[in-house]
Order: structure tokens, then sequence, then C-alpha cells
């Protein structure tokens, strides 16, 4: 049976913000599914009181002085803009 | 003979005596990009305008005090998601297809004080994501051992333009063997640090808490220098760990007596091919015979790891990726009415689809009602694999076993079948799971003629070790000597 269903797929990239045609998604629910039942082979392992490693060495979090420091020049920050306009990024209407 | 047959520490002996000058070696290697590129094609930018003028500049400093460096002048080529100012950077993505970053990364910081050259920018899997350079947006790049085989991934191009002679040396990234998987297929040396030894900030991510900057080089006495150069803390990077950077090169004795080889019996099981295990066999002999000993010893966990990195990995990629919206830099679709259909054009049209499967796969897993039976539990998963390293390192200099299961394999043979081509991995994900640093360097050929890779893996932050034992072996082996025909 399978675990993924389209609708599933088409919900998980909506979450992405990707799209896919029918036959995409078709493909996508096939492929995530054999990669999630290969992955539930971790079911396998106990791991009842084993705690989660998000971060392999046993680090301090880093802080830096609370000092202000200048930012990027506009027009350099700009320069890879796909659209801009005024010094600032332009993108389609959000509100009606 | 071409100049870059001669190592580092050579070429920076006739700089110093003027014999060559770093014109003559910026030449040397646009020359060979013109002979062989059209076959490897390993660069997806050259720097050569650039490149030439800087080689200008350093001549004229020849012989004073600031060409004492020892990488002083020597010509380097870049994986393409490192930025570097002014000079395109794509990831191998047409997200970023016209992307010119407006700063350098920290390790271009570095070389750029070392007096390094960049040459180009090196083919690679799309966001580091693959193990056979197929799934660049721009071209795939070919092994020079056989143009017919892949060259590994994702530092593909990085590892086949130094196997090629375009460069002396060159910058890969290893996410779960980027740079070990390629440099065993194309016959040089990778080297993955210990996560936190080398800066990540310009690195563009893929999966944080796993991504290293390394060296891939001819010899293992350049690939340390090379990590000397690029080590260290940085504050642009949280991650980079406050260690002390020793000299690497004091570690290239060649002595290993007395040292204590562990040879986990999983990275000899199903999959690994007997000409693969045979060169393990052959590098444990000639390790013996200069003093040292092995064991056979089990990381139980091992055969968890490719599930663990791929749920971990495509989690933090999920999230990374989501940067690229069309919105601030790279690619834009023309065909978007609204905001979220910009986004979601942009990134259907830019992302090539390995690249979408692990936005998927990573969205599902972190989804609401997933998040604890995959994220988590790979991340219980990853507790258990680093344990098992921890566990052997009680008793043990270092790990011991093959790069990768098989020499490099045809373009095209994998690329329809995601879980295979993930299993190619399988050897050296653990590596990246555990933080730990690992080694490939060249061990034997296979009966066709390709390249075979043997791994040396160490304690977090004991690349000195791993260094000792793979030079010693190169020292005592031949295999780094040979060139592709090309």
């Amino acid at each position: 049976m399978s675990r993924i269903s389209k609708e599933e797929v088409k919900h998980v990239a909506h979450l992405a913000r990707l799209e896919f045609s029918e036959q995409e998604v078709e493909k996508f629910a096939h492929q995530l599914d054999a990669i999630i039942g290969f992955a539930e082979q971790l079911n396998e392992l106990d791991t009842d009181n084993v705690k989660p490693t998000s971060h392999v060495l046993d680090m301090k979090n880093v802080l830096r002085e609370d000092k202000s420091v200048k930012g990027l020049p506009r027009e350099e920050v700009l320069k890879n803009a796909p659209d801009h306009q005024d010094g600032q990024v332009r993108v389609p209407t959000i509100l009606e | 003979m071409s100049l870059f047959d001669h190592k580092v520490s050579e070429l920076h002996e006739l700089l110093h005596k003027k014999e060559i000058t770093v014109t003559d070696l910026v030449d040397e290697s646009y020359k060979r990009i013109g002979a062989v590129e059209d076959q490897v094609k390993a660069f997806l930018t050259l720097n050569e305008e650039s490149a030439r003028q800087k080689a200008k500049e350093l001549d004229a400093k020849l012989g004073t005090d600031e060409s004492k460096g020892l990488l002083f002048g020597m010509p380097i080529g870049i994986k393409d998601n490192i930025v570097t100012k002014n000079l395109r950077t794509t990831c191998g993505s047409k997200i970023l297809e016209n992307f010119d970053p407006i700063y350098d990364a920290t390790v271009m910081n570095k070389l750029h004080s070392a007096e390094t050259v960049t040459i180009g920018k090196l083919n690679m899997d799309e966001f580091a994501m693959g193990s056979s350079t197929e799934n660049s947006g721009f071209q795939k790049t070919s092994n020079p051992w056989n143009l017919e085989t892949v060259p590994g991934g994702s530092s593909g191009g990085s590892a086949a333009s130094v196997a090629a002679g375009e460069v002396l040396f060159s910058l890969g990234s290893d996410t779960g063997g980027s740079i070990r998987q390629p440099a065993a297929f194309c016959g040089v040396v990778g080297l993955k640090p210990t996560y936190g030894r080398v800066s990540r900030f310009g690195l563009v991510a893929f999966a944080s808490s796993l991504d290293q900057i390394g060296p891939i080089t001819r010899t293992v006495e350049d690939n340390a220098y090379l990590l000397q150069a690029i080590s260290g803390l940085d504050a642009n990077d949280s991650t980079s760990a406050n260690v002390e950077v020793p000299n690497f090169a004091e570690a290239l004795t060649g002595d290993v007596k007395g040292l204590r080889i562990a040879v986990p019996k999983e990275y000899l099981g199903e999959g690994v091919s007997e000409e693969t295990k045979q060169s393990v066999m052959n590098a444990l002999k000639v390790l013996e015979g200069l003093g040292a000993t092995w064991d056979e010893v089990s990381l139980p966990h091992s055969k968890y790891g490719v599930a663990t990195y791929y749920l971990l990995a495509s989690s933090e990629a999920s999230s990374n990726l989501a940067r690229f919206d069309g919105v601030r830099y790279g690619y834009r679709s023309p065909n978007a009415e609204n905001l979220v259909d910009l986004y979601k054009k942009t990134r259907s049209e830019g992302f090539g689809e390995e690249v979408k499967r692990r936005i998927m796969l990573g969205t599902f897993a972190l989804s609401s009602g997933y998040y604890d039976a995959y994220y988590i539990k790979a991340q219980q998963a990853r507790t258990l694999i680093k344990k098992d390293f921890e566990d052997v390192f009680e008793n043990y200099d270092v790990i011991i076993g093959p790069t990768t299961p098989t020499p490099a394999f045809k373009i095209g043979e994998k690329i329809d079948d995601p879980l295979t081509m993930y299993a190619n991995d399988i050897l050296t994900i653990p590596v990246n799971l555990a933080g730990v640093p690992g080694i490939s360097v060249p061990a034997g050929f296979a009966s066709n003629g390709l390249p075979l890779g043997l791994q040396i893996i160490g304690k977090h932050f004991d690349e000195s070790t791993v260094y000792r034992v793979a030079h010693a072996f190169e020292q005592a082996t031949d295999f780094h000597k040979q060139k592709p025909g090309l």
C-alpha cells in the first residue's frame, strides 16, 4: 500500500512553494513513497531514552557585542535583484 | 611534463629561485584547460582576465617578503557553491544562473591572504545534491580516467579539474561524501575536515549541520598545506570551532609505528566489490609493513546511515532553500500573477528535479504529524551512529575502509534510480553524521582501469593523525603518481 497519496504530494508541494504537473505528482508520489519506505528501517532502532543530536560538537551559543554596524551598500544589495525601483525590491501586488 | 606534476613545496622553491613565475603557473592552467576542457567540462566559469592580472601583480612581488607564503601564486579552482566576490556563483543551478556575489566567503578571504590565484568556478551537482555531477543545471562533467564515466559528486568538477591537471588543487564541499567520493573516482586526494574546522560563511548552505569545505589535491602534503590555509575560528560562522589549528605538515613524518587501525566489518560487506575489498586489504598490508597493527571492529549502526542522512539533510535543505524565492536575487519567473504564485513558479522553473525531490522529502519529514516519526527519529539514529565512532576511537587511532563500494559508474547508469544512487554514499555518510574528519587517497585501480580510493577516518579535530597515515601510505605506494591518459 502506498504511504504517500497524490493529495499528500500536492499538500507538501504547496507547503514547499513548489508546483507540479499531474504527471510529476504521480512520479513524486512513487519516489517519495520508496524513499520514505526505505527511511522506515529506522523503526527497527530502539531509540527510547536516546537524545537527539542536532549538532555533533559540544558548543556554546555565540553572541557578539550589541553594537550597530553599517549594512551593505544599497546599490550592491540590489545588484542581483530581478526587479527593483527607487532603491527597493519590487514584487507583485500583495494586497488587492 | 606539466608544472603541476610538482608538489606545492617544489613549485614554491622554483618560484623562490625565480626559475618560474606566477604567470607561468597561470599559463599552465589555462593552456591545459584549453586542451582538455571540451572533454572534461569541469568548469562553469573561468576567471582568466582577473587571474592573469593577479599573476602579474604577484610576479612583481617575487623575491620580496610578501612572496614567502607557501601558497603564493598557486592556481586554484573553487567549487561553485562557495561565493566569490564579483565572480559568478551558480551552485550548479539555473536559479542562480546570473548571481554575482557582493562579498567573499571566509575561505576565499583566507586564500586571498595566502595569495593563491583563482582560475575559475567548478561544476557540481545542483546545490551539492548528488553523487555524479549529473544533476548540474548546466553540463555533465566527465571522469578524466574514462570520459564515459562520472567523476563522482557533488564536487565532481573540483576532483576532475585536479585529476586532469587543469589546476594544481581545488576546494570542494562535503555533506555526505561529496569531496571523498569524487576524489576516489578521480584518483586524487580529498579531505573532509572535522565539522567546525573550516568556516562555512559564504558556502551556500545545503545541510548546515553536515556541510564542510575541504581541499582536493594530488598529494597528501599539498592537502595539508591547503587545509592549513583555510582552517580556523570565524566570527561570521557560529558553528566554526574555537580550537587550535595545529601545523598539519608536522604530521607528515612517514612514521606509523605502533599505530592502531580499526577496520569495520560493515565497510567490507555486501555491495562492496571484490576489487575494492582487495585494495583495502593491500593497503592494510602496506601499513602493517610500516609497523601499524589492525583489528576488525564493528560500527553496528552503519546500515542506518543512509536513511538517517537523507531525512536530516533533506530537512535542513528544505529550510535552507526557502531563501530562493525570486525576490532579492536569482531567477524570477516572468509568468507569476501574485506573490505566492511568484514563489511557486520561480522555484518550480528554477530548481532541478533532484533538488525538488529533496525539498519535498524534507518538507514532508518536518511537517506536522511526521516530525517525531521521521525527523526526531533520525536525530536519535544520528546519536547512535556518532557513539559507534566514539566507542571504536577509545581503542584505535584511525578507522580504515574503502571510500566507495565500487569505482566510478557510467554516466546515465543510475540517474533514474535515486535509491541506488543514494546507496553509493553508504561508506562516507556516517563520517558526516559523526562530524569526524575523513580523507580519501588513491589506493589502486580496478581491472577496468578506474581508480579506487582508501578512506582514513580520525577522531574529532585529529586531522594530523589522518594525514600521518595517509602520507605514510602514499609514500609507500605509487598510485598517486599515475595519471589519466587524457
